[in-house]
């Protein structure tokens, strides 16, 4: 079992911070619009060194995603920030018809996804994001795991000539990969190699999948452990390569089971490789008020859940 | 020049009421009321080219009236006027609310829902003058459409931050799809909302008048680039041009039957060949 190592805590949010940063020192035609959570998205930088450059809407989700969609019309690359939420279920007609239709080169960067964001409960959370994200033909859509994942992931988003949604969420969690791993759009990584099942975990759930690894290992259990950020376009090969060796598979993410990663492996599964899969996510309910950890351990979140549903796997895979 | 407008006029009322018919869909109503400002914004006021974007860009948010802008593009030149004939057919570019998903030429973004035109183009003012590029933005939307909130985020934004650079026209025709604006939602004094929103407005009291459209949308250009958005508030008959189509809502987004059709184009004689 290979040691994984959490560099200290730090929030994904400050890696899109750090990585728009730089983005905006490197090419100048990288624009930046918030609605009114600059402090939040850590966009004060960006839009300290390039006032004009930086673009403070208020609170105006819609025309937000709309002014976005034009600066892209004439040749700008607009990043966007504001709350998950806000950045999609509120805007969602905005972005098919102006932004994804249209294929505009808008990059939608999102904050707060998931329950993880605490104490503000179900109104500022989101679970149902990723779903409405990658149903959108010829979206993009990331999920990043860490502080150094978020800030390569925005450095390379940039290059991508299209439409993405980034999402990634507030509070300080492990930071474990590493800046000089190679970010590939579309591209899992394998984090552990195993031979007895699949865990496949992306955003903050890769760390708890992680934690559960050890504990598995102390029970005789061999897990391979994927960390898929891309969700769309999902990583087929690597998923199918390490299902075929192990026989199961477990997904887990911070998301409604419905519509997120875990139905896309599905999708995959049942059409190339029917293994069992069981899934960590939510299942159908809003959030509520709560620190992190009690969120997590509430809703099925954590390393324990990951746990169970690889013992669950397990059983059904013999 | 006004007898050259007069017969692009008279052609793409033909070319409008000919598309509708053949797929018997379609809106004719606010398209024929604009046929007068498409006409003169394409061959009078702007600096227009397919892929150059520091030229004039003109923006569609009520998509719906798709035939008068296709019938404009065509006969600017953007693509053969033969392809009207698919318009709103299987395996078009021409599709009932324009887009550029399928890469038809002088079409910037996709319109149809309505409220979102307006956000575009202000976006495409600010690229401009992030360039330095002193070519302006042309955005037309309906009047029914500003019942949407998000074109007041829009005009609330660009008056803010002197967007002065862009001309927002309003087919100002009082009718929608449910009957007249009054009765469906009233929007009011729409001058002077716009004015307490700090934008500059001008009126065009018959916006189916070659004339008062070109004197009208050329102040607005002069008076661009002097720190205030500047919209245009255009009175027009909604399905004008064919007697028994003006001042209906009734035919919004209705086609004409054959019958109908021959009595509309005696009233507007081929001039430029048809499609």
């Amino acid at each position: 079992m290979k040691k994984i190592i959490n560099q200290g805590n730090k929030d994904t949010r400050s890696g899109f911070g750090e990585g728009l940063t730089e983005l905006g020192r490197i090419n100048s035609e990288v624009v930046a619009l918030c609605a009114d959570l600059t402090g939040s998205l850590k966009m004060n930088t960006f839009a300290a060194e390039n006032p004009e450059r930086f673009f403070q809407v208020g609170i105006a989700e819609a025309n937000m995603m709309g002014l976005a969609a034009g600066l892209a019309t004439g040749g700008k690359i607009p990043f966007t920030g504001t709350f998950a939420n806000f950045s999609t279920g509120r805007v969602y007609d905005q972005i098919r018809q102006s932004i994804a239709y249209s294929n505009k080169n808008v990059k939608i960067c999102a904050s707060h996804a998931g329950v993880t964001l605490g104490e503000d409960g179900a109104t500022h959370q989101i679970l149902e994001d990723i779903g409405l994200m990658k149903m959108l033909p010829g979206m993009t859509v990331i999920n990043t795991c860490d502080f150094n994942q978020t800030k390569s992931a925005t450095l390379e988003i940039c290059d991508l000539d299209g439409p993405v949604y980034l999402r990634f969420g507030r509070p300080k969690v492990a930071n474990f990969t590493n800046l000089s791993d190679k970010f590939q759009i579309g591209k899992g990584l394998l984090l552990n190699k195993g031979s007895d099942v699949t865990i496949v975990a992306t955003g903050h759930l890769v760390w708890e999948a992680i934690q559960a690894l050890e504990k598995l290992y102390v029970n005789g259990i061999n897990a391979e452990i994927i960390n898929i950020h891309t969700i769309k376009p999902l990583d087929e090969d690597i998923i199918l390569n390490s299902v075929n060796k192990t026989g199961c598979l477990v997904s887990a993410e911070e998301h409604n089971i419905y519509g997120g990663l875990g139905e896309s492996i599905a999708r995959l599964l049942t059409s190339k490789a029917p293994y069992p899969q069981e899934f960590v996510g939510t299942n159908d309910t809003f959030g509520e008020s709560g620190s992190p950890i009690d969120l997590m351990k509430k809703y099925g979140l954590n390393s324990d859940s990951i746990y169970d549903a690889t013992i669950k796997v397990l059983e059904r895979k013999n | 020049m006004m007898e050259s407008l007069n017969n692009l006029v008279f052609q793409t009322r033909r070319d409008i009421l000919r598309m509708v018919h053949a797929v018997n869909s379609g809106h004719p109503g606010g398209s024929l009321g604009c046929v007068e400002f498409f006409v003169t914004l394409y061959n009078e006021i702007m600096q227009h080219s397919n892929d150059n974007i520091s030229n004039d860009i003109f923006i569609l948010s009520n998509g719906h009236i798709s035939p008068v802008y296709y019938s404009t593009l065509a006969r600017a030149g953007y693509f053969d006027i033969k392809e009207l004939s698919t318009f709103r057919k299987i395996n078009s570019r021409l599709q009932g609310h324009p887009t550029n998903h399928d890469n038809l030429p002088g079409v910037k973004i996709s319109s149809g829902s309505l409220g979102q035109g307006l956000s575009v183009g202000i976006g495409v003012a600010l690229s401009k003058k992030l360039n330095d590029d002193s070519s302006l933005v042309y955005v037309l939307t309906g009047d029914g459409e500003l019942q949407e909130g998000q074109n007041w985020e829009a005009f609330m934004y660009a008056s803010a931050n002197n967007v002065d650079n862009i001309v927002v026209t309003v087919d100002y025709n009082g009718q929608q799809i449910d009957g007249s604006t009054k009765d469906v939602l009233d929007i009011g004094n729409l001058k002077s909302k716009l004015e307490s929103f700090n934008w500059k407005v001008l009126e065009i009291e018959n916006g189916n008048s070659l004339d008062e459209v070109y004197k009208t949308l050329s102040e607005a250009k002069n008076n661009c680039m002097k720190g205030k958005p500047i919209v245009v508030l255009m009175k027009t008959i909604m399905g004008n041009g064919v007697d028994f189509m003006m001042h209906n809502h009734k035919w919004h987004g209705v086609a004409p039957n054959d019958e109908q059709l021959v009595r509309a184009l005696k009233q507007n004689p081929e001039t430029l060949g048809d499609y």
